[in-house]
């Protein structure tokens, strides 16, 4: 059994986001001027070999807070998918 | 005596560790000793260096990966026994990642990667890698990063602030802390803090590329004069 995390970390709202303020500028430049603001993070899919659901869910936390982000400037958050 | 050794660990994509090895070495009666991040063994040097570049090609986040390094293990040991640590650039990136120096490095406010001649101040001699200088000496030391920008959260930044960790300031030529020297965005002009006990210092300018006029400056090289006396006399 093998459950398939979708992970995505991003940049707490009080860290500047310097790479979503160019992305938000080109767009103005092409005239999407509705977009109000960007932020970019990061989305990660990792497959994790549990048998339950609740050590998938164990691990993946482990996993987030330990390596995939770093929690005084990022948050995390994760949906499992059980995979054959 | 005995010559002072000092390790500078090697990381995949380490890419300032010859020109600390070089800075090292100038220093007669020292002898720097270079460390592969897989080893489990820090050759009993008296202090380690972690080196700038771009470890793990800065995957994930900068110095992530770095920090779970088999050598990052002893090295974090050794600094809990009160042993000195210093990490210049991707070094410091590495050590707030591990813990060993509090907050974090973000992408520099102004996006670019920055390298050039900078100028910073010292605020805190009264370190073994700083006492060499005067308070408020101001420093012409080259940086080269990406994400420098130093960040913490407003208790912390108090905290380092009140217990007199802050150690390097971005300044103009006349030691000023303004928003102009403050080229990547950090917090209270942030370049280099010290631990509470004082024995890790990190930084993001070079002092190893200011160590010597014919690089420009030889403004760096008390960094490395401070640590080693104070090692040679302990």
């Amino acid at each position: 059994m093998a459950f398939k995390a979708k992970i995505k970390v991003t940049l707490r709202p009080s860290i500047l986001d310097v790479q979503g303020k160019a992305a938000q500028h080109a767009l103005e430049n092409l005239g999407y001027s509705s977009v109000e603001s960007i932020r970019i993070g990061k989305y990660m899919e990792v497959t994790i070999g549990e048998e339950s659901r609740a050590d998938a869910e164990r691990v993946c936390r482990e996993i987030c807070q330990k390596l995939l982000s770093n929690p005084i400037m990022e948050d995390f958050s994760f949906e499992l998918e059980p995979v054959n | 005596m005995a010559d002072v050794t000092v390790g500078i660990v090697v990381f995949p994509g380490s890419n300032c560790d010859h020109d600390t090895e070089y800075a090292v070495a100038s220093f007669p009666g020292t002898r720097p000793v270079m460390l592969w991040h897989n080893d489990h063994d820090l050759k009993g040097c008296d202090a380690v260096i972690l080196p700038g570049g771009f470890s793990y090609g800065d995957y994930l986040r900068c110095g992530s990966i770095a920090r779970f390094s088999p050598i990052m293990r002893e090295v974090i040991d050794f600094a809990g026994k009160e042993r000195p640590v210093l990490g210049i650039c991707n070094g410091f990136q590495v050590l707030v990642e591990c813990g060993l120096l509090e907050g974090a490095l973000i992408r520099n406010a102004g996006r670019k990667f920055v390298s050039r001649q900078t100028t910073i101040s010292v605020v805190n001699n009264r370190t073994i890698f700083t006492d060499k200088y005067a308070a408020g000496d101001v420093l012409r030391v080259p940086v080269a990063h990406g994400e420098g920008n130093y960040y913490a959260s407003p208790e912390t930044i108090e905290s380092l602030e009140a217990n007199g960790q802050v150690v390097f300031r971005y300044t103009d030529a006349a030691g000023n802390a303004t928003e102009e020297a403050n080229f990547n965005g950090s917090m209270n002009n942030i370049a280099g803090i010290v631990n509470r006990q004082g024995n890790v210092l990190g930084l993001m300018p070079h002092p190893e590329r200011a160590s010597e006029e014919l690089l420009g400056s030889s403004d760096g090289r008390r960094v490395f004069e401070s640590l080693f006396a104070h090692l040679a006399g302990a």
